[in-house]
């Protein structure tokens, strides 16, 4: 993060720099903005400075066009305005248009330097260098969004998992020595069966056939001879028990250490997972609120749930596999060579055939893989989208139309899937038969060595077993090639998670806030989403304990404003002040404590009720829980609840109404005792009655606090010292109720469309209780 | 932080708006209706009062509400154990007659498959039959405990499932 402020400094340094040769003795430069944007809008740099004397507009380095100059006497305005994520700046005289450029939203910043230092210019103060960072704490970074992420190799993603896997290494040493263990142990058998050919059963088999094709004997004879060899000759059997007890042993081995190499991978590879999940799921808590509305839920839970899973099975068992069979693969590869290297060679001939075939097709079956993977997400995403928003489907009868959509998205799943299927089918029959002709060659180049006298049958038996070994290990490795791309590409989107940092920075040097006064004032404060200027030049202060009222129409940027003061987002511009310090100076946990916040339609949790009234504070006492529910005028109804304060409620549990629900999350405000308050439309989903009863409840809450109140309904904000009237991202009016009454304006009409409606009949949007699960 | 959150203690209301019963200014009686009447000082008869349990699993003798026939609190018990016995005896035999909380001490048989389930159990009630709609009705009560909720509204309670014979622990198993 701090890479990136300090390559902004380098080019501001830089920019300088170009700018000087054309300065005049004497002349100082006082602001630069670096524009993006040509006349035509083509991407090209170019630079707009302001000095003492003059404000001049030249190209950027590289870039064509001419050196543009005004003396200050003849600028009359320099003004800035955006739409639509273009910005323009002009410079006018008093005659008309001087000049007009235009650029992306990214260099606004610098733009609205530059009309600082103007300002501050024509106000006959001398500018500070750069304006629009003074408010800034040092050390903050000048961009709170870092997205940056690489685009890591996909295989090379599964390395990164060894940062789990750390805490677990001896485990992990272990498990491998076991590997190793069975590994040799399964290498044994066909040693032994190389002395037990050669050295018993093949010489045995000469004497018998020397014996069976002599011409010279008799049937009788022939048959005492071999008689005489079954009893006098069974000498060297007295050691075949040994060779197979030998074989018996090391099947035994194999199977203990093996046993014992799976289990204690498989519990290592589970705590990775798990660890996995953990830290994943910390640092989802740790984004800010804007992560959350660009992500689908779907997609995020299925990235720490059947990832994490996928990344757990590859562990424990695609790990184990693959280093038994490369392992496996070596050892009888050297076996192989140290009994004959030639035929080695030779039968090996298919095996870089194979490593090249299978290296074709991973990397198609990657791109397959992460596309089944993203039709996957869009169907939890559809999922995670439909079941909690049913009644929604079910009042405007859409069933129909969603269960196509998820048709569809099931379409694309069969079709990804099968386009990697196709890949995947052909793939291993081809890895078989290669493997196959192996075995071919591996016979016919025995046979004729064995016709040349340069090996034994004992070797060629011996070598045979090894080779069919090999091949099947092989086999079984180039089958894992589908599981470590499923691992590579779940352990990349996991990353992804991971890689992202948290646009609401944690300060360097933070400060902290303990028990606050209270005082707020916001200033000058601007704010931006992705291209669209939501606030802009807001300035306000609230004394410690005032209540202020926010009003205005729909997308004003009241709750942006609650936001910006909760710090779910930074400001864009300006600054936010707590008791004199920029709340971004705060570690964000300390700050938020200081604030209690109560919105429109309050979430509860699956719980009690008593766990829901003391989630901001959890060491609260049942009498403090209950004092908070009387002051919230919650308590009665809790009462009539089957189970009191131990009624479950949230999804799965018992219903409450809005109204309830709503005095249930006064309650938990009230108990963390914030200096802060901020109350987001808090009565606007209930009855009049119900409104009552909230308005008694907020009473009680406000008292002593510093509260600012966004209400839609007026009559909410009867205590409020102090009313602000909101209008597209800016204060257009301020005052008391009655001041602004008599004021006219954009008060006045809403209260008096507000009176109308009121008399015309009470709208009452409560509307019925929600069903749970649902709601 | 910490320290300074205990300093200033929340900004609720310090008395609490219902007096205290705690039988010695107040008066609890039963009439012979069999109603409890609640006599406060400075007050008339109050006829037909009930106590509610403010917490009735995680503390069920503490804080304990009295409400009138209409719903509305008149008095609270901040320690059910704490009060006269006779006192203690009368308001415990009102509770109890209001409230039904059979508790599981036997699983005999829960039918196999899917939801609903049947289940067949014996209580210290006696033996009854009743159906469970999903697995989400049974709810955990503490470390041991659990209260399952039948279709029909009526709620069993299991103390301490591992107390139970092998059996009902065995079928307890896929709801734990």
């Amino acid at each position: 993060m701090n890479d990136l402020g300090d390559a902004r400094n380098d080019a501001e340094r830089t920019t300088r720099d170009e700018i000087a040769p054309h300065l005049l003795p004497g002349e100082h430069l006082l602001a630069i903005a670096r524009l993006d944007l040509g006349p035509r809008l083509e991407f090209r740099e170019g630079r707009v400075a302001l000095t003492d004397r003059r404000l001049l507009s030249l190209p950027g380095l590289g870039a064509p066009g001419t050196l543009d100059a005004w003396s200050l006497s003849d600028v009359s305005g320099l003004s800035a305005g955006d739409r639509g994520g273009l910005g323009t700046l002009q410079v006018v005289s008093t005659l008309g248009l001087l000049g007009r450029w235009h650029y992306t939203l990214g260099r606004a910043r610098e733009v609205t330097g530059l009309l600082d230092a103007w300002d501050s210019l024509r106000a006959g103060r001398k500018p500070t260098a750069s304006s629009a960072d003074v408010s800034r704490p040092a050390g903050e970074p000048e961009v709170p969004e870092a997205l940056r992420r690489e685009e890591a190799p996909r295989v090379g993603t599964l390395f990164r998992l060894l940062r789990f896997a750390r805490p677990h290494a001896w485990w992990l040493v272990l498990g491998i020595s076991l590997t190793l263990a069975t590994t040799a142990a399964g290498l044994v058998p066909p040693l032994l069966t190389w002395p037990l050919v050669d050295d018993i059963l093949s010489p045995y088999q000469e004497q018998v056939k020397i014996v069976r094709e002599d011409p010279s004997i008799g049937e009788v004879e022939r048959e005492a001879r071999l008689d005489d060899l079954r009893r006098n000759r069974s000498e060297p059997f007295s050691a075949v028990p040994w060779y197979l007890l030998g074989m018996l042993g090391s099947a035994l081995a194999a199977w203990g250490l093996g046993w014992a190499q799976g289990w204690v991978l498989a519990r290592t590879s589970e705590r990775i997972s798990a660890d996995l999940r953990n830290t994943t799921y910390a640092h989802v808590h740790s984004l800010s609120l804007d992560y959350f509305g660009a992500k689908r839920t779907g997609d995020l839970v299925s990235r720490i749930s059947s990832d994490s899973d996928r990344i757990c099975y590859f562990l424990s068992d695609t790990v184990t596999d693959f280093t038994a069979d490369a392992l496996m693969i070596v050892g009888t590869a050297f076996m192989l060579f140290y009994m004959d290297p030639i035929l080695a060679l030779a039968t090996l001939c298919t095996f870089p055939l194979v490593a090249w075939f299978t290296y074709v097709t991973r990397t198609r079956l990657t791109e397959g893989f992460a596309r089944g993977y993203r039709a996957w997400d869009e169907m939890t995403s559809i999922l995670a989208d439909t079941i909690p928003g049913v009644r929604v489907v079910k009042a405007f009868a859409q069933e129909h139309r969603e269960v196509e959509r998820f048709k569809e998205v099931n379409r694309r799943i069969v079709a990804a899937n099968d386009r990697v299927n196709r890949v995947w089918t052909f793939f291993w029959p081809m890895i078989a038969m290669l493997n196959q002709v192996g075995l071919l060659v591996a016979w016919a180049f025995g046979a004729w060595r064995v016709y040349d006298q340069r090996i034994t049958v004992g070797v060629l038996t011996a070598f045979l077993a090894y080779i069919a070994r090999f091949y099947s290990r092989l086999e079984s490795m180039t089958r894992m090639a589908g599981s470590t791309q499923r691992a590579a590409a779940s352990a990349q989107r996991i990353f992804e998670v991971l890689d992202r940092q948290p646009s609401v920075p944690e300060p360097a040097n933070p400060v902290h806030p303990g028990r606050v006064r209270g005082e707020l004032q916001l200033k000058n404060i601007g704010f931006r989403f992705g291209n669209r200027r939501i606030l802009e030049g807001l300035s306000l202060a609230i004394r410690p304990g005032e209540m202020v009222g926010v009003v205005g129409p729909t997308g004003a940027g009241k709750t942006t404003l609650l936001n910006l003061i909760c710090r779910f987002y930074d400001v864009s511009d300006g600054a936010i002040l707590l008791d004199g310090e920029d709340i971004r100076a705060f570690p964000t946990l300390e700050y938020r404590r200081n604030i209690g916040i109560v919105l429109q339609d309050p979430f509860l949790f699956y719980g009690t009720i008593a766990e829901n009234i003391a989630y901001g504070r959890p060491e609260a006492t049942r009498d403090e829980i209950i004092a908070a529910a009387r002051a919230a005028r919650a308590h009665e109804f809790i009462l009539q609840l089957p189970d009191g304060y131990d009624s479950i409620v949230g999804e799965r549990g018992q219903t409450l109404s809005g109204g309830e629900r709503q005095r249930v999350s006064i309650a938990r405000a009230l108990l963390i005792d914030p200096r802060i308050l901020i109350l987001d439309e808090a009565t606007s989903s209930v009855d009049t009655r119900t409104e009552i009863q909230i308005q008694e409840a907020l009473d009680n809450l406000v008292r002593g606090r510093t509260t600012l109140a966004i209400a839609h309904r007026l009559s909410t904000l009867r205590n409020a010292s102090r009313i602000v009237v909101l209008d597209q991202g800016g204060i257009v009016q301020s005052g008391s109720h009655d001041e602004l009454l008599a004021a006219g304006g954009l008060y006045r009409s809403l209260y008096e469309a507000q009176n109308r409606r009121d008399i015309e009949g009470d709208p009452d949007p409560g509307g019925p209780a929600p069903v749970p699960g649902i709601a | 932080m910490e320290d300074t959150a205990s300093r200033d203690r929340p900004l609720l209301p310090q008395t609490s708006p219902v007096p205290t019963f705690d039988g010695e200014r107040a008066s609890l009686s039963l009439d012979a209706f069999g109603r409890l009447v609640l006599v406060l000082p400075g007050a008339g008869p109050l006829v037909g009062v009930f106590p509610v349990r403010c917490f009735p699993f995680s503390a069920p003798t503490r804080r304990i509400s009295l409400c009138d026939p209409h719903g509305a609190e008149v008095a609270c018990i901040e320690d059910l154990t704490r009060l006269p016995t006779p006192i203690r005896e009368l308001i415990e035999g009102e509770m109890a007659r209001r409230e039904f909380l059979p508790v599981i001490t036997r699983i005999l048989e829960v039918s196999p498959g899917g939801e609903p389930s049947a289940w067949h159990v014996v209580t210290d009630r006696g033996r009854t039959r009743f159906l469970l709609a999903s697995e989400d009705h049974v709810r955990r009560l503490g470390a041991e405990g659990l209260l399952i909720s039948a279709s029909d509204g009526v709620r069993f309670r299991i103390v301490d499932h591992k107390a139970l014979d092998a059996r009902s622990r065995r079928v307890l198993r896929r709801y734990l």
